[in-house]
Order: structure tokens, then sequence, then C-alpha cells
């Protein structure tokens, strides 16, 4: 796949957690990034990140430079390439060939006022508000100032007819959970249509990103998702240890996946649990949303908060575990995993919980690949997706964890994956914390000082729910002029629409929670 | 039937029901490991709705507050015909039986109105369900009640769950067995219990009589808890009676056994909604349809 083929534009080969001189991105016309991202998404490849940043060449800002970052997931490389627009201007869109790039683009419509000719649903995706220097410029320059965008006030699609209805669910819900926007077209109890809308929870971090990193950008990062706050933290950390050249040590590593095993265990465990609630069986949603507890009091040993902020920290990590301690942790882990075996047992032989299940919310291969789902979602689908295996960072370069693969893409498939996965993350943890690496768990702070300047690196984690991806442009200073954040939630919401198509409406709950997407990492 | 009995009757109709919740929540509780409410959480939940002030959206009419007071009412009223126990009943009368269900539909037919009565697209589309369900759970309690009449020859409940059941029993017991389970169904659906509704969740898009009363508050949502714990109560007495068909003769201990029957009764419900899922809401109709068949099929035994 890495054939160079003739008269194919040339990409930068990188890969995940290394550093490019940004001299080495090549600087394409519009039309060649396009043709080079269809090209290469046409073999196999996937779309990580497209994004506009303010070309740093071109002192007022009237200029944006696109950054395309693809995957080949077989090969285990990146390829990067920038083409530069006019803030204001137009490119032809690539959604019409390449599904996968739908949100980004309305992304970039929105950011940089950049327009996506032939996108065939070209609407808001956060209603950012004008920042504060924006809009007194706005107020000197015309008399005028347009009104900031109302979250969630457009237009939706609109299936007519006869007996045809919509229903509209959010922003405000009846659970405790945030909020988000759902249109349905419904024929009686059948949904033709779903249409999510998002941006409630939108708060500006990438743009509070700019000109770092300081003391504040990791407190963002651990904030960015709050049930992937390893996750993230992650993320960025391995970002700007490989802009800084630091060593980080392999103490270090190991309990950041630990940390981050633990994360997917109490997330995917709670969601078992979630999900038994929500057809009404209660031996086992009872039973999890405990044992979801047990797994986030785990995290909290290591560090003393239950989601584990504090403990993943630029050039390592802030707390280290003594033999004792992890010998304890091995110790309540099996007991909770053992507790989650005989919960899931309970739920998968059950026949009224699968009849739930199977067949509800069917997402086919190859649309999972058309819209570049990531994580368990993908892998539900019949994808072999997984940043641990195809992408390896840290730790994981050493000690593999097999990738759980289903082909049905229902909710029984996203289900049980969850639970495939939770042995194979327990039996992880459990290695890891029998063997941790001897040494220290911080590399020298001077090693971070700074980072290489006009440079870009990608980092990509997998967290619970699929790739975390990073990106960070460095200007001449060795600060972020560009900081993009790309949560799994934002390649999977567009999955979650498409998995309602068809069914019964009764059955959106469950669809969406064996999802379970973040609102906030996708509003940011 | 005792004037002591008749005010017991009323008494208990009015006191009771919401016991039955607290039993049913108890023991789905005691399932999932947890201490659960206290038994008397629902007359604590009603005292407090009847304490609170009430909110009315502007697009609603009087059809919307109609909706309880008729639903309560109703249920009320048809609890005043079923016999609790041996115990007769305080109401009754040749095909009282017909009002019997009617009044379960009149309350019905309120409480769909009210939430159409809203404007709002999720009580719309509970009414919708509401009424689907109920087309089908309506056949399935007649065929029932036909068998009953067929074996006494009444159409009055007290006749029909009168003394000689016991005796009905041991000549068709076949058909009786089919007509308790079929009944069981319809006391399922009727009062939102899994598998047909979940009355804990918070799902909108799932609920089917929750999702029609979610406007309303305060002490007409008390109405609306306090109707359907009594409703509860009503067809629960039904299925007592007919699988309990013993007459002790004394007042005391046909009480008891009553009061056994119906704490057995809950316990029941509490344990079938702690081991098993909801069924899918494309499902619910098929089963409605096997209660119906099942009561039929009582007929057809009769009918040798």
């Amino acid at each position: 796949m890495s054939v160079v083929r003739e008269g194919r534009p040339r990409f930068a080969q990188t890969r995940a957690g290394r550093v490019v001189a940004r001299a080495a991105v090549p600087l394409l016309s519009l039309e060649e990034l396009r043709a080079g991202v269809l090209d290469r998404v046409a073999a196999g490849a996937r779309l990580v990140a497209l994004f506009g940043a303010r070309d740093a060449r071109d002192a007022p800002c009237a200029a944006v430079e696109l950054w395309a970052v693809l995957a080949d997931d077989h090969e285990g490389t990146l390829e990067l390439a920038t083409a530069p627009v006019a803030r204001g201007g137009s490119f032809a869109a690539l959604t019409p060939d390449c599904p996968q790039a739908h949100l980004f683009e309305r992304e970039i419509a929105e950011q940089w006022q950049i327009t996506p000719i032939g996108h065939p649903w070209l609407k808001p995706v956060r209603f950012p508000r004008a920042s504060a220097s924006e809009r007194e410029s706005a107020s000197a320059s015309a008399s005028a100032t347009p009104s900031a965008p109302v979250v969630g006030v457009m237009d939706y699609y609109r299936v007519e007819g006869e007996e045809v209805h919509e229903v509209a669910v959010g922003p405000v819900h009846a659970g405790v959970i945030e909020p988000g926007h759902f249109r349905f077209q419904c024929h009686g109890e059948e949904v033709f249509h779903l249409e999510i809308s998002l941006g409630y929870q939108h708060r500006g971090v990438e743009r509070a990103l700019l000109g770092g990193p300081d003391k504040r950008t990791i407190h963002y990062m651990e904030t960015l998702a709050g049930d992937t706050s390893v996750g993230h933290a992650s993320a960025y950390c391995h970002l700007l240890e490989a802009l800084a050249g630091a060593r980080v040590p392999g103490r270090a590593l190991s309990l950041r996946a630990v940390a981050l095993e633990l994360e997917r265990l109490a997330n995917h465990t709670g969601d078992l649990g979630a999900l038994a609630n929500d057809v009404g069986y209660l031996p086992t949603a009872s039973y999890c949303g405990r044992l979801r507890g047990d797994f986030l009091n785990l995290t909290a040993t290591i560090c003393g908060n239950r989601f584990g902020r504090g403990l993943v920290r630029p050039g390592g990590v802030g707390f280290d575990v003594e033999p004792e301690r992890a010998a304890d942790m091995v110790r309540r882990l099996d007991a909770a995993v053992a507790d989650v075996e005989s919960a899931a047992d309970l739920m998968w032989s059950s026949a009224s919980v699968l009849s739930r299940f199977e067949n509800a919310g069917r997402v086919a291969e190859e649309a999972a690949f058309e819209l570049g789902l990531v994580g368990f979602a993908a892998r539900a689908s019949g994808l072999y997706r997984d940043v641990r295996h195809d992408h390896p960072w840290g730790i994981y370069r050493f000690t593999k964890v097999p990738v759980s693969t289903m082909h049905s893409g229902d909710v029984f498939a996203r289900a049980y994956l969850r639970w495939l996965e939770i042995r194979r993350s327990a039996r992880f943890v459990r290695e890891q914390l029998g063997a941790l690496p001897r040494g220290g768990t911080r590399a020298a702070n001077e090693s971070l000082a700074t980072l290489a300047k006009q440079s870009v690196c990608v980092s990509l984690i997998e967290g619970w729910r699929g790739e975390i991806a990073h990106v960070a442009v460095t200007d001449e200073r060795g600060r972020f002029a560009a900081y993009k954040v790309v949560d799994p939630s934002f390649h999977n919401w567009a999955g979650l629409a498409l998995a309602l198509r068809d069914q019964q409406i009764s059955d959106f709950p469950i669809c969406n929670k064996s999802f379970d997407l973040s609102y906030c990492g996708h509003d940011l | 039937m005792s004037i002591v009995d008749v005010a017991l009757h009323v008494l208990v109709t009015l006191v009771a029901p919401p016991l039955l919740l607290g039993v049913i929540n108890k023991t789905k509780a005691a399932f999932a490991g947890r201490v659960g409410p206290p038994l008397l959480q629902a007359y604590f939940d009603l005292a407090r709705l009847f304490r609170k002030g009430s909110v009315f959206s502007a697009t609603t009419t009087w059809v919307f507050r109609a909706g309880p007071i008729v639903a309560l009412v109703a249920a009320a009223f048809a609890a005043m015909i079923v016999p609790y126990g041996a115990r007769g009943a305080a109401l009754s009368f040749a095909g009282d039986m017909i009002l019997f269900a009617y009044l379960f539909a009149l309350g019905r037919f309120f409480t769909v109105a009210a939430a159409l009565d809203t404007g709002s697209a999720f009580e719309g589309m509970g009414g919708a369900r509401e009424a689907t369900f109920s087309v089908l759970a309506e056949p399935a309690l007649f065929l029932g009640m036909m068998v009953l009449v067929r074996l006494t020859g009444s159409s009055s409940l007290a006749t029909m769950l009168g003394g000689g059941l016991g005796g009905l029993w041991a000549r068709s017991g076949a058909s009786l067995v089919m007509v308790v389970a079929s009944l069981l169904v319809v006391l399922l659906v009727e009062c939102s219990r899994i598998p047909f509704d979940d009355p804990n969740t918070h799902l909108e898009l799932t609920m089917i009589h929750e999702v029609m009363v979610l406007d309303h508050s305060g002490p007409l949502f008390g109405a609306v808890l306090y109707g359907a714990a009594i409703k509860l109560f009503v067809l629960g007495a039904l299925v007592v009676r007919l699988a309990l068909p013993i007459d002790t003769g004394v007042a005391v201990y046909d009480w008891g056994l009553f009061a056994a029957g119906m704490l057995g009764l809950a316990v029941a419900i509490g344990v079938t909604e702690s081991v098993m899922a909801r069924l899918r809401m494309r499902q619910i109709p098929s089963l409605l349809v096997g209660a119906c068949l099942l009561s039929a099929f009582g007929i057809v035994l009769l009918a040798r």
C-alpha cells in the first residue's frame, strides 16, 4: 500500500509520535491535497484529521493552511500534507467522495469561513461565539455586528408525507447526561432518519491551547472528556515528549498504560451495566454499577483521583506504585473482574436480554469503513482497527494486547466486544503490575523545557472509545501554532445516526448506550 | 356481605394499593443486592405530591386536568366491583363485569386524551402505544371473563369469583389455568410492568405509560400514581382470587389469605422484573395476541 504511484501527490511519511519538520511537509495545491487524500483513502487509508490552521508565514492571518493527516493502519504509518487557502475562500469538498471527511469539513467551514463546495450537508458543528478580540474588530469595522449563532437553531433534515412525524429529544434530557439534540424522522415507531446536533458543550479548548504549552495545558487535557482523562492526557504527554525529545522511563510508560486500561475497564463495565439497565435487566445493571466504582477506585489507589487526574504528567507520571500496593491492586482487580464475569454471564445467558441486543442498531462493515469509525464501534462491525496494535506507543510497543473483533455490528456485538476487551485489559494490567520496569517515573524537567521549533507531531492513543488523535504544529519559538484534538466521538457520532436507520425508535437508548459517545469530547 | 366487609373493602381499596409497589420494589432491590427504598416509600411520595403545587402548560385545556382524576375515580370504582378474596364485592349486579372492563377503558381514554392535549411528540407517541396495546389487552380480558361466565352462568364478578370457584377448579382446572395466565399478562401490560414497560425508566423514547404523564405535576401526578396503584391492586385481586379459590368461612382467615395472596403476587411481579429484560416494543403485540389465544383455548376446552 505504500507503493508510490505515478503522479500521486507526495505526502510526508511519518509515524505516530515522531516529529516532522514543517519544511518537510509538502505544501500542495488544494487540488493536489484533495486528489492525494482521495487516492489514499481509496487505497484503504483512514482520515485521522483534517483541519485548518493559521498560516504562520502570513502575518495578517488572512491565509489558512489545511492539514490532512492520514493513517495507514496496516503499515503503521502516517502521511501528512498541507495546502494553503485564503480565509473566506473555498475548495472542492472531499465529502461526496470520502464521507469520513464530512464533519471535518463542516468544522473547517465554521472555524475559517472557508466553503467546501459540494458538501452535501453544510451546517455549523459547535456554534462558537466569536472571541473577544474578534468581536471588537468586527464592531470596529462594521456598524451592524452579526449576532452570535444560537446552538441548535438551524434547519434539520426533514422527511415529509402522510403519517411521518418528527420527534425532538434534548438538549435537556430526563437523565443526568450531557446535552445534545436528537431529531428523529419517524413513521410510526420506525425511524427513517436521525440527525444529531451537538455543540452545547463547546468551551473553546483548542483555541485556549494556542501559544502553549503552559501550566494549564495538562488540566485542559484531563478535562477534554471527563471519562477519558487518562486517554487525552496520555495523548498530549506523548506528543509533548516527542516534540521535546525527552526520554520517558519505562516504569512511567507502564503505569500510564495501567491507568489507561483501568479507564477502559471502568467505562466498559459501567456501559455493560447501563445497557442492562436500559432494557430493564436489573441484576447486571446494579452489579456493574458497583463494579465500575471498583475499577475507578483502583485508579484512585495509584493517584488519589478516581478518574486518574494528576497521574499522567509530561515526562512521566505523578505517582509511583510500590510493590505491596501493586500486589494489593492485582488482588482487588482479580476480585472485581471475577464479579464482572458473573454479572456479564447472567446477561449473556438471559434470552430476553439477547433478543433485545441482537439485530438492533446494525452498522455494516462497509458503512463503518466509509464513515471512518474507530475503536470498539469499528471493531464490532468487523474492522480490524486498534491503535494499540496498529500504531503502538509507549509500553504497547513491547507488550501486545490482542485485538478483539466481532462481525454483526449490532448492539450485541458492541456490548460483547466490551466484555472481550475487559478480559484482555485485565490480563494486561495484571501483567504490567506484576512486572513494572525498574527505574524512575519522571524524565528530567529540563528535557521538556524546549519543544522542536517549526515542527509537527501526531500522537495516537487507543482510548476506551477508540482512537484519540492529537496533532500539534509548533511555531518558530517552539509554541503551539495549532493544536488539533480529535476525540473518537467525533468520528463515531455519525455511526450512531446510521445505526438508527430503519430501527424502532424505542431502541434508540440501547443503540446510544452501545456507542456511549462523548458530548464534550466532540464539542471541545 | 356484611356492612363490616363493605367498610373494610372500601378501606383496603383506599389504603393498601401503594403498599404493593413497596413490596415490588423491595423484592427488586433484594435481587439487585441493594437495600432499596422503604416499604412505605409510595405513601411518602403521594403525601409529598399532594402537598405540592402544579404547573400547567399554556397549551393544555381541562382535558389535561381531567385525565388523572377520571383515571383515579374509574379505578377506585372498578375496585368496588371486584371481590377481595372470599369476602365478596362491595357492589355487584348482573353484567358488572362489562362495567369493570370499560371503567378501565374510560380511564385509559382520558389518560390518552390528556397526553394528546399537551401536543408533545413524546406524549403522542406514548398515547399511540397505549391505545395499540390496550386494543389487544381488552379481548384477552374479555375472553378470560367469558370462560368464567360460561362456567358460572353469571355475568357478575361477585358470583363469577364467588364461593363455587373451588369446585370449578376441580372440574375445569385446565381452562382456569389458561385464564389465570392470560389475566397475568393483562395485569402486567395494564400496570406497565416489565417485560412490557419499565416503570422506573427515565428514557422517554421507550416509555409507554410513563411518557403520557410526563407533563403532570404535583397533586395531579399524585392522582396518576395513586390511580395506577389502585389499578394494580384491583387487577391483582382478580388474579389472586382466581388462583386461590379457598373459602375458609371465617372473615379473619379470608382476609388474611387475600392479603397473603396479594403480597405473594407483588413478590412474583418483583421477581419477574428482576430476572427478565423488557421486550422489544415490536414483540409486545405478539405476546398480547398469545394471551388472547390462551383465553380462547380456555373457552374451547369448555365447549367440548
